[in-house]
């Protein structure tokens, strides 16, 4: 089983780098913007790979979208309304922050709040026993 | 005495932290994560023009569907499902149903081989070489159908095989019911 770590690594190594190097923009300044951008829109039919890392004929396809838009002169966020129009949010790994999601973006402070509150309830009712004790 | 009585209640709260989290796991694992709710349901259809699959020098456009209700079906050669559904699509054909394809990622050679092979029930298909038609109604695998009104607005959107089932059970009443486009 030596050799387990090594065929892992190359199968990781294999899928970060399923965007071809011919695909992308001569100006790095682009090119760049459209690694970020390929990093943030879903893979729908694979679901929890970006369509950077999905060897899948149809993230290829929306690739090759992303960049004619972007040669367009288009900005990441009208490709990335254009795509939850035609796709529904879910493209979009970063969810818009709107009723429906409130809940959701809110849920960390909401936990941290609740946790805090549960916190220091068991402090303070901790500190009181010694006394109650003593008396 | 006062103090055992709260006591016991805070059982309760895991317990019911444990059953709200069984509700919805429950749940989610009766919905299917392949399939989403499409923004384009009671949109009207895309306009594209494409060219003809049997006449490259000819066009297919929305404009064809003119005043029927049609369906749409996004299809390639190599796509398993796509074989899996071709007998439901032929008999619906055969029955009148208008239907006309997207081929979408194939091969033109390979994409007429294909239907010679198991018969043809489309109207005409469309070749989406550049892919921009597809993505414009927000397809993201093959098959996909779209059942698409006489006025032009897409009552139902379809991932997957279509089935005699999905047909009755989801198409037909999508074809009584009201479909407001915004």
């Amino acid at each position: 089983m030596r050799w387990l770590p090594a065929l892992m690594l190359l199968a990781v190594s294999g899928a970060s780098a399923q965007v071809d190097s011919v695909e992308g923009f001569a100006d790095p300044e682009l090119d760049a913007r459209y690694r970020d951008l390929i990093h943030t829109i879903r893979c729908m039919q694979c679901q929890n790979q970006s369509i950077a890392e999905s060897p899948s004929v149809i993230a290829a396809d929306l690739r090759r979208e992303v960049r004619s838009m972007m040669a367009e002169g288009r900005s990441n966020g009208e490709i990335r309304e254009y795509l939850a129009s035609r796709y529904g949010d879910f493209i979009n790994f970063l969810p818009p922050w709107k009723p429906s999601t409130w809940l959701l973006w809110m849920a960390p402070a909401l936990l941290m709040l609740g946790g805090g509150v549960v916190f220091a309830r068991v402090l303070r009712a901790r500190m009181r026993q010694p006394m109650e004790k003593l008396e | 005495m006062s103090m055992e009585r709260t006591k016991a209640w805070r059982y309760a709260i895991p317990a019911a932290v444990l059953a709200v989290l069984a509700a919805f796991f429950f749940r989610g694992l009766q919905l299917d994560p392949a399939y989403n709710e499409s923004p384009l349901v009671c949109q009207a259809a895309p306009e594209f023009s494409l060219p003809d699959l049997a006449d490259p020098s000819r066009r297919v456009s929305r404009a064809d569907f003119a005043g029927r209700t049609v369906l749409l079906n996004v299809w390639n050669s190599w796509c398993a499902p796509c074989r899996e559904e071709h007998p439901f699509l032929l008999e619906l054909a055969r029955i009148g149903v208008p239907i006309y394809g997207i081929n979408w990622d194939d091969d033109r050679d390979k994409a007429l081989a294909w239907l010679n092979e198991v018969g043809d029930p489309f109207v005409a298909s469309a070749v989406d070489e550049v892919g921009d038609v597809a993505i414009a109604y927000g397809v993201y695998g093959y098959p996909e159908t779209f059942l698409i009104n006489p006025e032009g607005t897409i009552l139902v959107k379809h991932f997957g095989p279509l089935t005699p089932e999905i047909w009755a059970g989801k198409m037909a009443p999508a074809m009584e019911a009201e479909c407001a486009v915004d």
